[in-house]
């Protein structure tokens, strides 16, 4: 019986490694550009979280990554001298991106860093990155990367602090003043609650109940249903798909009817996707990326959005998404900044930290000594979805 | 802090009790593999994930009719659950308790990639069995998919019992429950009993799965916390006893919502609390080891 045994677990290694290999051949050949440029590379490196559960975020970061890449040498370089991008997958893991940041730094002497995709992986290299004194230019959201302000690291998503300054806009405009919170148990959902319960009351909106789930929680009737129970005129829900989705169609189930009010975390095809109906009247906060067409015409964000937009859907035939936008943010700003500094690293991160009015797809970017963000609450406008689709709140 | 008024604990329990009937669901799964082998199959709780991600493939994706895409899940998971067995157990039957049951982390962590490659890692949508208007009850509002859960549920409990308590093959899978040599002795080929525990542990997996993705959704890694849950449960109820199983998952549902209610960053923290608790007063759970020496 022994041989049957051995005969299927090789069979099955032999299936696995074949549907592997046909898996890896269908990725995109890459496609020669045109080379005009010479001379010796600008050499920079790239962190994405381009496999492991936030693979949803590094993959469209390293596509707009690589696709920036030819864009900048397809258009005459940096100084006349091509760019070249070595990318490194932190597959989410923050022992993972250090190492990467390692191999970048010390084995690609790379001149600046772009990314990492999340917070966590973000601060695992902080450290390194300080000590190495190598500019960093993450694409994660949370605060902490930028406050307290840190010599060598930047970052180019706007933060919850902004998605929060701007709900509170849309409240006033409502008449909104008594809200239940409802977060999740992730990192991202805990700093929001912090964000919310220092904000909120200051701005004279009381927070009546702050409710917690886990991320992989199957129901949240039972806090909605608490929720209910209590004076709150909106549900605030931070968190990042599934669990708003589940909210949204839990708030249906129990015929709750006050509006769900979601964080920017929510701002993609797959909140739509798997909230359905119920993703309807849902109200966020989020990048001018998914509402582009519907911007003002004469808005300063327009031309690059949709820039982005068409180059990103030409070349991979699907939506460019806030996420690759977070990193298109990056990649130009590192451009930019090497433009004008050359080779020398501390030059590099003194531009970066005195560029102006940089318009991204993420907002109009100001950086100064203190503030190594750029952005304010207005890089949000707020949004409503509306028969399945994004509609701009005005 | 407020108490609940009537109409919300109903609502608390009616939600704890769907829940809980599913935590019951993957229990029972583990207590068959425990019953047939001795070990905790720590990749039922992919069995669950695959129920759920088979089964929105087969109706969201080929536009299958519902009850065809669950019967799809529940007997492409028992295959799986019977493969496992036998590529996986099998070879190292001769190994120790603990070698096996590393060898079912190992298969989890393997499936859960397998998931996340074929399915990928964002979650995915299934719609209602049937309808999405809610019903109310004295108060409280439920979905007909809560129903489903329910009743599904039942109806599987008592088609387990008729299997365990009066056909043969339940009988010899019992026998070999008590005492697997004893059961070698009188005929029974205990080999093939320990493959049809597996292949009902995945069918009762992957039937969880598929009944609670329309109000969970599926995603690849979707079985680490209800596995989690599930033991938790089968724990509590007593492992190696399937009415301690269904009780405990129960049980721990209805905990689990009522915890929520008072304080909902406890939720997820009642069931190793639970756990804990039981292994420390009373490690043979609510009702004892029913089936081991």
């Amino acid at each position: 019986m022994r041989s049957p045994t051995r005969m299927l677990v090789v069979l099955t290694a032999l299936l696995a490694g074949l549907v592997w290999a046909v898996g890896c051949g269908e990725q995109p050949a890459e496609q020669p550009g045109p080379q005009p440029v010479t001379g010796d590379p600008y050499v920079i490196g790239a962190m994405f979280a381009i496999t492991g559960d936030a693979s949803s975020l590094g993959i469209p970061e390293k596509e707009t990554a690589e696709m920036l890449e030819q864009m900048i040498n397809g258009d005459g370089g940096i100084n006349g001298r091509p760019l070249k991008i070595v990318i490194e997958d932190t597959t989410g893991d923050n022992a993972e991106a250090l190492k990467a940041a390692r191999r970048l730094v010390e084995g690609n002497d790379v001149l600046l860093v772009v990314g990492p995709s999340r917070t966590g992986t973000t601060m695992a290299a902080v450290e390194y990155m300080e000590g190495a004194e190598v500019p960093l230019i993450s694409c994660a959201a949370g605060i902490d990367i930028v406050e307290p302000a840190k010599k060598w690291i930047f970052k180019t998503p706007q933060t919850d602090r902004m998605a929060i300054e701007k709900i509170i806009e849309y409240m006033a405009g409502q008449n909104i003043t008594r809200v239940a919170s409802l977060s999740d148990s992730t990192g991202f959902g805990k700093s929001g609650l912090r964000e919310i319960e220092k904000l909120m009351p200051a701005a004279g909106i009381r927070v009546v109940t702050k409710e917690e789930y886990g991320p992989k929680d199957t129901s949240m009737e039972t806090q909605l249903t608490k929720i209910r129970g209590t004076n709150a005129q909106a549900v605030v829900c931070w968190g990042t798909p599934p669990g708003p989705a589940i909210v949204a169609k839990n708030l249906r189930q129990l015929g709750m009817d006050i509006p769900l009010i979601c964080s920017h975390g929510v701002a993609n095809e797959t909140f739509l996707k798997i909230a359905g109906d119920a993703a309807n009247d849902v109200v966020l906060p989020a990048g001018r990326l998914i509402v582009v067409d519907q911007i003002d015409a004469d808005d300063p964000q327009r031309p690059v959005l949709e820039e982005y937009a068409q180059e990103f859907s030409k070349r991979y035939g699907k939506s460019a998404d806030t996420f690759g936008g977070h990193a298109w943010d990056a990649v130009k700003l590192a451009a930019l900044a090497m433009g004008q500094a050359g080779e020398d690293r501390e030059a590099i991160r003194d531009a970066i930290e005195s560029t102006t009015d940089f318009i991204g797809t993420g907002g109009v970017f100001n950086y100064s000594a203190e503030d190594h963000n750029g952005l304010t609450k207005d890089a949000f406008v707020m949004v409503k979805v509306v028969d399945g689709k994004w509609k701009l709140a005005r | 802090m407020n108490l609940p008024d009537a109409a919300q604990l109903l609502q608390y329990l009616i939600s704890g009790l769907t829940l809980g009937s599913v935590y019951a669901m993957i229990a029972l799964g583990f207590t068959l593999i425990h019953n047939a082998t001795g070990i905790v199959n720590f990749a039922q709780g992919e069995f669950v994930a695959f129920g759920a991600l088979i089964a929105i493939s087969c109706s969201t994706t080929l536009g299958l009719p519902m009850p065809l895409a669950v019967l799809i899940a529940v007997a492409g998971v028992a295959l799986l659950g019977a493969a496992l067995e036998r590529a996986a157990i099998r070879p190292a039957r001769r190994a120790s308790v603990i070698t096996l049951i590393i060898i079912t982390i190992g298969a989890s962590i393997f499936l859960r990639g397998i998931a996340m490659w074929v399915w990928g890692s964002d979650a995915l949508p299934m719609r209602y069995f049937s309808g999405d208007e809610p019903i109310g009850i004295g108060g409280a509002s439920i979905l007909p998919q809560h129903l489903w859960i329910v009743g599904i549920v039942l109806v599987t409990m008592a088609a387990l019992w008729v299997l365990g308590e009066k056909t043969q093959v339940g009988k010899a899978m019992r026998a070999c429950a008590v005492d697997r040599d004893a059961a070698q002795l009188v005929g029974i080929p205990a080999s093939r009993m320990v493959m049809l525990s597996f292949a009902l542990s995945g069918m009762l997996g992957g039937l969880a799965g598929a009944i609670v993705c329309p109000l969970a959704m599926g995603q690849w890694d979707m079985g680490i916390t209800l596995g989690l849950k599930g033991f938790a449960a089968a724990i509590l109820g007593g492992m190696g006893n399937p009415v301690g199983a269904v009780l405990g998952g129960v049980l721990l549902g209805i905990l689990e919502s009522l915890g929520a209610g008072f304080w909902s960053g406890l939720k997820n923290a009642i069931a190793f609390a639970v756990m804990l608790i039981v292994l420390l007063a009373r490690p043979s759970g609510l009702l004892g080891a029913r089936g081991r020496q």
